[in-house]
């Protein structure tokens, strides 16, 4: 059904601004190739692109895991991002709307929960952070 | 459960030997269960099809249904449930289909041409192929229920064009998630593709409306705003008006007008504004 | 790294994005054009973001960064051409673009700076109306 398209899990590391834009291209043919809708594969990349930038500007650096995820129905992306950072003290206020510790727009983790289907936080101080999202099909 | 190679031999066997009198009472049997609805000639033919599928796979051993061997056949039953299900023949009809086939065994038992024993032993195959058969009878059915529940989305969302620069959505009917989501993709897509700059969501034939879609609404208007056009919502029901307020769901500034009638006439007025603003004899 | 090129058409500076921008080239656009603004006396800026398939929380910063800069410089910004999906996932991620004027395509964009400056003085362009502006309205 999808020969000619790669569907194994790719990773990219994430060191510089343009691996962030790396990601994005990443996420977005990934995106592609399972038909998200073009307003889903939209949200996924521009999530993408926010967590990723957060794993650089916080994490000071990390990895992005792109998988294709299958429940039986319907396939999915799934993004890991990881980094061996500082972690996130308080999650919740980092979840919240607005609040920003890096001079952004405080939109990053917040906006990027409400952009996809399954959001995940895995952090511990002074160990790093996982955020683990993903998007289903229709 | 699986035949032995030695029963799917005795089995194919028995259908060639006598091919021309199983085809012939499986047709009679399956057509008198289906009351003329297909012609004879065509009925014939499809169990001809499977007649001969069912030796092909057989004289390679015909274990099970699901087994490697059986593909061609499990593709000429898949072809024939899926014929009958777009026929709109019910399921039960789909699997007597199949299962008058049993009734042939049976009936050649009687006339001494196989064991009693093998026609049990066959029966557990046939019913077998009768489940393959239900199963893509169920999902061809799901598949046209997709399909239709996708053109009735399409058909309930017409995005037109009522003036120069200004389009028009009449929402007719219950809206839920999805089809709120398509129209507003669909509206927003007019807007850039007919570079009009103004939009109208008319909701005098929508009979109810909750929070999940009146936030659909908002977001398409913010949305709208975001890409450069103003969007009016026209045709408020009185109940819906009392559930807005009653949900909280805040309007905020968006425009509401009491027909699509007056929203037209709005917007008219604002672009005419527009226009006169500029004319030398507006003082007139 | 890339650059987006300015372009300056009679009094007003027209930026197509055409690339998939890393935050530095975002950034150093914000700084090409006030630069540009300044040296060209530009009374009008049009960003036009067709060609973007994501906008996601910095660049949604750079562009009510670019639009604050430019009313300081007096001259008037608009955002155009949009896409939908783009528009929906930014409703979704919370992005208000406060004080940023968006119009659907440049010539839409135009006819908005246009306008802009005939309200500055209504009076005396009646005395001497512009010839190409008179057409358009009616």
């Amino acid at each position: 059904m999808t020969a000619g398209v790669d569907l194994s899990p790719k990773a990219q590391a994430i060191g510089s601004d343009e691996d962030v834009v790396r990601v994005r291209q990443l996420v977005r043919t990934v995106a592609v190739a399972v038909k998200l809708s073009l307003v889903d594969q939209t949200k996924l990349v521009t999530a993408a692109s926010e967590l990723a930038r957060n794993t650089l500007v916080y994490g000071g650096g990390g990895t992005a895991e792109v998988t294709v995820v299958d429940d039986g129905r319907r396939r999915g992306v799934r993004i890991v991002f990881a980094d061996a950072g500082p972690g996130i003290p308080d999650l919740t206020l980092a979840l919240t709307d607005g609040y920003t510790t890096g001079g952004g727009l405080g939109l990053g983790l917040s906006g990027a929960r409400r952009l996809v289907d399954e959001f995940d936080v895995d952090t511990a101080v002074g160990e790093g952070t996982r955020v683990t999202v993903t998007k289903w099909s229709r | 459960m699986a035949l032995t190679t030695e029963e799917s031999g005795r089995l194919v066997g028995l259908l060639a030997m006598h091919a021309e009198r199983v085809v012939q009472r499986w047709a009679e049997i399956v057509a008198a269960s289906l009351r003329g609805r297909l012609s004879q000639a065509e009925l014939r033919l499809q169990v001809q099809d499977l007649h001969r599928s069912m030796i092909d796979a057989g004289a390679e051993g015909l274990a099970d249904i699901q087994s490697e061997s059986a593909g061609e056949l499990r593709a000429a039953l898949a072809e024939l449930s899926r014929g009958w299900a777009r026929q709109g023949f019910s399921a039960t009809e789909t699997a007597v289909g199949l299962y008058a086939l049993k009734d042939v065994l049976i009936e050649l038992a009687d006339s001494g041409e196989v064991e009693l024993r093998d026609v049990i032993t066959f029966s557990g195959l046939v019913d077998r192929m009768g489940l393959f058969t239900f199963e893509t009878y169920v999902q061809t059915r799901e598949g046209l229920i997709a399909d239709q529940a996708e053109q009735l989305l399409e058909l309930s969302t017409p995005v037109v064009k009522i003036w120069d620069g200004v389009v028009a959505v009449p929402l007719v009917g219950t809206l839920d998630s999805a089809r709120a989501q398509v129209v507003m993709e669909r509206l927003l897509q007019t807007l850039v593709d007919t570079g009009s700059p103004h939009a109208i969501i008319d909701i005098t034939g929508v009979p109810a409306v909750d929070t999940q879609v009146a936030q659909h609404i908002l977001k398409t208007v913010v949305a709208a705003r975001l890409m450069g056009a103003d969007c009016i919502i026209s045709g408020i029901r009185p109940q819906i008006a009392q559930t807005i307020v009653a949900l909280g769901i805040e309007f905020g500034d968006i425009a509401t007008k009491a027909s699509l009638a007056d929203a037209l006439r709005h917007v008219l007025r604002i672009t005419g504004v527009d226009a006169a603003r500029r004319q030398p004899r507006r003082d007139a | 790294m890339e650059r987006v090129p300015v372009l300056k058409i009679g009094d007003i500076l027209l930026v197509s994005i055409q690339i998939d921008m890393s935050d530095q080239t975002a950034l150093a656009l914000q700084e090409d054009l006030a630069e540009r603004i300044v040296e060209t006396g530009a009374r009008g800026v049009i960003i036009d973001i067709t060609a973007l398939d994501i906008v996601d929380s910095f660049i949604g910063r750079m562009l009510s960064t670019i639009a604050s800069i430019s009313r300081v410089l007096d001259a008037e910004t608009v955002v155009v051409g949009m896409r939908p999906a783009v528009a929906i996932t930014l409703v979704e991620l919370g992005l208000s673009f406060n004080g940023i004027r968006t119009a659907l395509n440049v010539e839409r964009g135009m006819e908005l700076i246009a306008a802009s400056h005939d309200d500055l003085g209504p009076d005396e362009e009646m005395d001497d109306p512009e010839p190409g502006q008179a057409a358009t309205s009616v």
